[in-house]
């Protein structure tokens, strides 16, 4: 009677479906071995590409699943990122004579204690956006989370005085890298004959969080809270007839997608060692809801995939556009960044004219019951 | 007597300059099915809303099962015991036709393990309320007639099994009363028929249904007591066969003989 709804885990599809998950695990492993061939820059691609499948997996809970549009979306990675800068460099201390007196050494956060409190601050900014738009839809929603993002970039450019907070547009500098267990990240890691440059580990660190965060994507969506969010992107009376408490439900969407930003954020400003405002602008807002969009919005599958070719394809442009043009055309004729521009506009636009609901759309692969 | 399960008083409703409720009063008794009838722009759905929280009304008194309820929010009432199917049907059209009937079990599951840390973690609570919950949603599809329609979209079925979805999800939060906005509407006779059959065996299965209707036929046949509502205004209450005959409910569907010139 039930031609896909067979739910219980003894199926043989099931079988297929581990060995699937240990082929895919285990490429995900060797992956940066791979790119390490070609130079750490590509397993730095890998790790960024990862940052962004997080936040393109954070902005789907609210987009994709709520169907909320924000289009300021990078405010939780900034909020994220200068939590952990804040926490982890000597700013704080050089620029307040009490913390200096109350943490003699500097201040040094421990990963276990930044990565849940990049999560919770975010996700109360989260709450803290969600209020004053709980009535907005559309284009109006659009505009003022669009807004809200700019002020967190603004706030980060101009705090530094009276009291020298974030250190305005210079950013922050000297944030410690991240260490697990006594072992730092910012070292390569020797392991018998095996030795992991820095920028490796952090790739491991990173597929594990975002392995984190397709899980919890994952089990959300099937789940009676991820209906909720459904019902309300379908119809919002119908859902508040259905007895849904929409302001909730449309805040926790607003806090745990605001959650995967924050955790994605700490991260990045561990990476980089650096945050400032110019990390934080509009344009990553846009280039996330593009990830969202294009893969398919609501579609974990489709939001991976896009999230990885739309960070990915430009930046292996950047590294090849150059020698790929000597090597034909025997002379640089566009730059990189103009051609990642126009692959990136080009993109968009036949995925819109060819594949609307995106590349993975909700009803075909993700689309389950 | 029976017991009143919903009672209204002196409600009334203006937007602008146009009264388009005025003193609206009646009392459903518990198991019946109640009509709703009136000409077009009469209020009927005006009503609706406004005893299910989408409108706030500017006067009236509200009691459900005795006790009195303020219909100031929508997901409070539904919580309260009045789910309601729309007049321009709104389903849930991107979501399975199982999802949609889960989502109205949302209101009856309650506690720690349906909550976001549930899911994450799968508790032993989780998977037995969301078990749970599909066998339900599964009982009342079947109880609607469209079980076999579980895994598909719900913009893809029928029009007729799209209102009997819409009923279904309403059953499963479990009303004390079903509000149906012009179920009929846009039916053929024989889809009609199979929603007559439904509605009596909701009521005789102990439910109470207030039912807005434009066919009059349909109400005439199936209803217990009527209120015709025109110009926003109770013009006639009782049982459909007193009704059919009040002079005042005959010239506000054909109009008098002067009213033509």
């Amino acid at each position: 009677m039930t031609p896909q709804g067979n739910r219980s885990l003894t199926t043989p599809g099931s079988r297929q479906a581990l060995l699937a998950t240990v082929l895919i695990g285990l490429a995900l492993v060797l992956l940066p071995f791979a790119a390490a061939e070609f130079g750490n820059a590509w397993v730095r691609i890998l790790a960024f590409a990862l940052l962004y499948v997080m936040l393109a997996l954070g902005l789907n809970i609210v987009v994709g699943y709520a169907g909320l549009l924000d289009l300021g979306y990078v405010a939780f990675y900034a909020v994220g990122a200068y939590l952990y800068a804040l926490l982890a460099s000597p700013h704080l201390a050089e620029n307040f004579e009490w913390i200096a007196q109350t943490f003699p050494d500097g201040l040094h956060s421990s990963i276990w204690f930044v990565i849940p409190l990049s999560a919770v601050v975010a996700a109360g900014f989260g709450v803290l956006l969600g209020f004053p738009v709980l009535r907005l839809r559309g284009d109006y929603l659009a505009i003022v989370t669009l807004g809200f993002g700019e002020i967190i970039r603004i706030f980060m450019n101009n705090l530094n005085a009276p009291a020298n907070i974030t250190n305005g547009p210079q950013g922050i500098t000297n944030i410690d890298p991240i260490s697990i267990a006594g072992v730092s990240l910012a070292q390569p890691l020797q392991i018998g004959e095996l030795s992991l440059p820095s920028v490796q580990l952090y790739y491991y660190l990173f597929l594990v969080l975002t392995l984190l965060v397709v899980l919890v994507s994952v089990r959300l969506q099937s789940s009676r809270v991820g209906r909720a969010w459904m019902a309300i992107r379908e119809d919002e009376i119908a859902a508040k007839a259905m007895g849904i408490n929409t302001r909730n439900i449309k805040l926790l969407a607003f806090a745990m997608g605001a959650s995967f930003g924050g955790v994605s954020g700490a991260m990045f400003s561990a990476f980089q060692g650096f945050v400032s405002p110019e990390s934080f602008v509009l344009m990553e807002s846009i280039v996330i809801v593009a990830m969202v969009v294009l893969g398919g919005m609501g579609n974990v599958k489709g939001v991976v995939l896009g999230a990885v070719l739309l960070y990915a394809i430009p930046e292996a442009l950047r590294h090849l556009a150059k020698p790929i043009q000597l090597q034909l055309l025997g002379h640089e004729y566009i730059a990189p960044e103009a051609l990642r521009m126009l692959l990136f506009g080009l993109s968009m636009v036949l995925i819109m004219l060819y594949r609307p609901h995106g590349l993975i759309p909700r009803h075909h692969a993700g689309g389950r019951t | 007597m029976t017991k009143a399960l919903l009672h209204v008083q002196g409600v009334s409703k203006r937007f602008g300059g146009l009264a388009a409720l005025t003193d609206v009063h009646l009392q459903v008794q518990q198991g019946q099915i109640y009509g709703l009838i009136g000409p077009n722009g009469a209020g009927k759905t005006t009503f609706f809303n406004v005893i299910t929280g989408l409108y706030q009304p500017d006067t009236g008194r509200f009691e459900l099962n005795g006790r009195p309820y303020e219909p100031s929010s929508v997901h409070q009432v539904a919580q309260a015991g009045i789910a309601r199917t729309f007049q321009n049907i709104r389903l849930f059209a991107d979501m399975t036709v199982l999802e949609n009937v889960m989502v109205g079990r949302h209101v009856r599951t309650h506690g720690w393990s349906s909550g976001v840390l549930g899911a994450i973690f799968r508790t032993a609570g989780y998977q037995k309320m969301e078990a749970q919950m599909v066998e339900q949603a599964h009982d009342w599809l079947r109880y609607v007639g469209i079980d076999h329609t579980a895994h598909q979209l719900a913009r893809t079925l029928s029009y007729g099994d799209q209102r009997r979805l819409e009923i279904a999800r309403a059953l499963a939060t479990e009303p004390q009363l079903l509000a149906l906005d012009e179920p009929a509407a846009g039916m053929n006779a024989t889809e009609k028929n199979g929603l007559k059959e439904l509605l009596v065996r909701i009521q005789s299965d102990g439910r109470t249904i207030l039912l807005i209707e434009h066919d009059v036929k349909l109400v005439m046949g199936l209803c217990d007591q009527v209120t015709v509502l025109d110009y926003g205004r109770v013009i006639a209450q009782g049982t459909p066969l007193v009704v059919q005959r009040d002079p005042s409910v005959i010239e506000a569907y054909l109009g008098t003989q002067a009213s033509h010139v």
